[in-house]
């Protein structure tokens, strides 16, 4: 009998860790450091300058373009959420496959998006095809 | 034992509560250097500047005619704090939109990119009113000592992010073209500060 409530409060202990623990800290900390300012904090972008990453059609259905944008940047016009966007995004270069992967993965799970995950393999294998 | 104690605590929280609210009271200070000529004090003033907006409208220091205004500078393809500190303007405007007493200034740095298109194109993107919010353009060197005179940093700098080197700091000018005010534009709390310094002008008359 006790060895049951001494298990039985283990895994009550674990499950309320396993619920706390951030899986997407590193990527939280990446998006921070380099794409908040723009498309801020809680990912709505700025008005029609900046689009959302918050629940945006255009991440979910460009996930295999995902990597290029970050590391190449994007010009031109994008229609989100079915809104025009014009405004030139610089690629951040200096970002590794494996910071990529966390910091694609923070964004798909962010904010009350569910994008999927993306794998070191998958970022690695697009960004040999970038356009540019 | 407790009561002591509680009274010390209730003694420091209620001397600061003290302190705020008598700097509350005192009226915003005129920043900037200051000389003495002739026994009387004269305070840094904002010198003559014309540019033209992204409505084609000229923007001169008699346009502000007895409105006070909040200046920032920056530049269209800034890469890195520009959305953020435009965030805190946009709170700025949104706060002042319907009074007539309060406009936004918002100039470029970068002129070879920002024409006046440009600027409206941007202008639009924020989905501002241009009569509220100027966003104004013109020759490089006097955009330049706008800045300057304003006390903003900017410098062309092909080693920063976008090429130019700027500070997100907002800047309360009266309408005595005095600076009465300034804030981290990247720190919310800060413009927290500055929406309440804007009222104190405004309430000077």
């Amino acid at each position: 009998m006790k060895v049951k409530i001494l298990l039985l409060s283990f895994l009550i202990l674990f499950m309320v860790f396993a619920c706390q623990s951030n899986p997407y800290a590193e990527g939280k900390r990446i998006y921070t450091a380099y794409c908040a300012s723009c498309h801020m904090e809680d990912g709505n972008g700025l008005k029609s300058l900046v689009p959302p990453l918050a629940k945006s059609d255009y991440l979910a259905q460009n996930q295999d373009k995902l990597a290029c944008i970050i590391n190449k940047g994007l010009n031109g016009s994008i229609i989100v959420n079915g809104k025009e966007y014009n405004q030139p995004m610089a690629g951040i270069p200096s970002l590794n496959p494996t910071k990529l992967t966390n910091v694609i993965n923070y964004i798909n799970h962010a904010w009350g998006n569910n994008a999927g995950y993306t794998k070191i393999q998958d970022v690695e294998a697009a960004l040999k095809k970038c356009e540019r | 034992m407790r009561f002591i104690l509680f009274f010390l605590v209730l003694t420091v929280l209620s001397s600061c509560e003290f302190e705020t609210s008598q700097n509350d009271k005192l009226p915003l200070p005129i920043l900037g250097e200051k000389e003495v000529v002739d026994g009387k004090t004269v305070y840094h003033t904002i010198s003559d500047f014309e540019f033209m907006d992204q409505d084609s409208q000229v923007i001169n220091n008699a346009f502000f005619n007895g409105q006070v205004y909040v200046l920032n500078n920056f530049f269209s393809h800034c890469p890195t704090i520009c959305p953020k500190v435009k965030q805190q303007m946009l709170r700025v405007y949104d706060k002042y939109k319907d009074d007539d007493r309060v406009a936004l200034l918002s100039h470029t740095i970068d002129p070879e990119r920002d024409s006046v298109p440009r600027l409206k194109v941007y202008a639009n993107r924020l989905e501002v009113d241009g009569r509220k919010w100027h966003f104004i353009t013109g020759e490089k060197e006097k955009l330049y000592a706008m800045s300057r005179d304003h006390f903003l940093t900017a410098l062309e700098d092909p080693d920063a992010e976008g090429g130019f080197d700027h500070s997100g700091t907002l800047i309360l000018v009266d309408k005595n073209r005095k600076v009465r005010s300034f804030c981290n534009g990247l720190k919310p709390e800060e413009v927290d500060r500055l929406l309440k310094d804007i009222d104190k002008l405004l309430n000077e008359g």
